[in-house]
């Protein structure tokens, strides 16, 4: 689809519907340029989910009374509409948990665990956040299975004649970052993907910094597991989600246990409940999937498209504008169609963390540190970076503060 | 709006681009590392101790980090110089801002204290007292 015959998102209106976006410290308005750690979460939002509390609120599945009734039809009808919005089958295949680490560390527990041994090997990308690389580093060592890392290339891309090379015969799992949260970079999945299916090997893709900026279609990837965050994508917090293909679901064991997610128990044995709710044990998170829903409808009211469009423009114009100063640094690709809406850089001569202070004193709230990918810090060779990241609601404006801020670094370290 | 905020005052800007004691002795008593992993800052301090083996006769320090680490550092290294080891082990973090002389804003202590850490921790593990190889700001 071509983005120039998108109308734009009517960002005046959408930050109406974010009250936080108004706050001030020390008279300045606050500049919040951290999407990619959280997003704001707008009013509709919120409404829904006070009003369950309000109105509907009690635990799923076990009552016949008719508020768990109603409870217990907002949690289901939460899993129809992820599907209907990832491209996924039905709620069979949407299995709720707390964040995309816990969509991650379920299949490393209940498929990993179970089905890897000496000899598999797990192909991962240099760009994966902690939330799979630590996790499959750990899988690793218990069962005896090598991890291997795809190459990011001097672009900041993935090498991709380096994955062909990796995947072969021995691969069991490649799991790999849809849009890095560091470079930006949005990644051939679905050739990821073919090239995992080509070995036998299954593929996860961690989506946590895609799904809320782009649209995304597990069935046209194909993955075999895709995760994502609530909390990312204009949601709450505490809800996460785990993609998978019905087949394989189904012949998973489950890595929690507990009660609403059994067939049938006896002292000796139990059997386990339905698809998605054998990975479910527990009261789950009832209030956060209503507030899921409600930021899925929100931002399919936004349409995908024009958020995409948006994160792309703004993303572009970021890294124009610091690419204009000369003594900044920019990590990943280049503004375009295959980076996601943020930008780490360097300040020559000023640690990340001595910047973000500054921009700090300006209300401009970005973030430092190594942003859950320390070997790919590593790699680029520095301790750290300072990362902008962008949503619905910000502005070029926005990013002009933050440029004008950087001054101030520099003459503070000049 | 000012220059930067009141974290960033001359004299920890100075300690920065200017630090003091910055390298490695030749014959410490004793020298540890130490790492704070949310900046990625990695500091060494060295330590040499009088004949008397408590009071502290020198101090160096070297290492990559933010301009607080680094401040603190240099300070701390020029602070220890005639005290004796106790007295490092009794030092806690109110001192270290206080030796700072500025508003460390919370998010940022880590970075603060990350010298007195270190040379705290090699003072006990000089002294047969604690057994690390590296001392890292994230557990406290
Ligand atoms: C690419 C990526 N994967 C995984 C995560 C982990 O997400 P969560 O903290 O919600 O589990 C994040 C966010 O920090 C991320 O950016």
């Amino acid at each position: 689809m071509s983005q120039q015959n998108l109308e734009s998102l009517d960002v005046e209106a959408i930050r109406e519907e974010f009250p936080i976006l108004e706050r001030e410290f020390d008279g300045q308005q606050v500049v919040y340029l951290d999407n990619a750690a959280t997003t704001q979460t707008p009013d509709p939002v919120v409404d829904a989910m006070s009003d369950y509390y309000r109105e509907s609120n009690a635990n799923v599945h076990r009552g016949i009374h008719h508020l768990s009734q109603e409870a217990s039809i907002a949690y289901e009808e939460a899993h129809d509409r992820v599907a209907e919005f990832i491209g996924a089958d039905g709620r069979e295949e949407i299995v709720f948990t707390k964040n995309t680490t816990e969509s991650e560390n379920l299949i490393a527990y209940s498929w990993g665990l179970n089905e890897l041994g000496p000899g598999d090997e797990i192909v991962l990308t240099e760009m994966e956040h902690h939330a799979s690389l630590v996790t499959w580093q750990q899988i690793a060592k218990r069962t005896g299975a090598n991890v291997e890392y795809i190459r990011v290339d001097e672009t900041g891309r993935l090498d991709m004649d380096h994955a062909r090379d990796l995947i072969g015969d021995d691969t069991a799992l490649v799991s790999a970052v849809h849009v890095s949260n560091t470079l930006g970079t949005v990644n051939p999945v679905g050739e990821l993907t073919a090239l995992a299916h080509e070995h036998g090997a299954l593929s996860f893709i961690d989506g946590a910094q895609a799904v809320p900026n782009r649209p995304v279609d597990v069935s046209e990837i194909d993955a075999d597991f895709y995760a994502f965050s609530g909390h990312k994508m204009a949601g709450p917090t505490g809800i996460g989600v785990l993609y998978g293909k019905q087949s394989l679901l189904e012949e998973l064991e489950p890595y929690l246990y507990g009660g609403g997610m059994i067939r049938k128990v006896t002292f000796e044995d139990s059997t386990w409940g339905e698809l998605p709710w054998k990975f479910e044990p527990g009261t789950p998170p009832i209030a956060e999937a209503v507030g899921l829903h409600a930021a899925i409808d929100w931002l399919e009211d936004l349409g995908m498209e024009r958020v995409q469009a948006h994160e792309e423009e703004l993303a572009a114009y970021a890294y124009d504008q610091l690419a204009a100063e000369g003594d900044v640094e920019i990590y990943g690709p280049e503004g375009g169609a295959d980076r996601g809406g943020l930008v780490s850089f360097n300040l020559d001569g000023v640690h990340a963390h001595d910047l973000t202070s500054i921009l700090n004193d300006h209300t401009v709230a970005v973030r430092a540190g190594d942003h859950c990918t320390q070997p790919l810090h590593d790699k680029l060779g520095v301790p750290a970076s300072t990362r902008a990241s962008f949503y619905v609601y910000n502005t070029r404006e926005e990013i002009d503060k933050l440029i004008d801020a950087l001054d101030d670094a520099r003459a503070l370290f000049a | 709006m000012g220059l930067g905020s009141d974290m960033y005052r001359q004299q920890i800007l100075d300690h920065y681009k200017n630090p003091r004691n910055y390298g490695e002795l030749e014959d410490p008593t004793f020298t540890h590392i130490g790492e704070n992993p949310m900046c990625g800052d990695e500091i060494r301090m060295d330590v040499k101790l009088d004949d008397d083996e408590e009071t502290i006769e020198q101090v160096a320090f070297s290492g990559d980090g933010c301009a607080i680490s680094q401040a603190s550092a240099s300070m701390l290294s020029g602070e220890l110089r005639g005290k004796t080891v106790d007295e490092l082990l009794e030092m806690d973090r109110d001192d270290v801002i206080d030796m700072l002389g500025v508003d460390i804003s919370p998010m940022r202590v880590k970075c603060a204290v990350l010298a007195e850490k270190v040379a705290q921790d090699g003072a006990e593990i000089y002294q047969g007292d604690l057994d690390v190889e590296k001392t890292t700001t994230e557990d406290d």
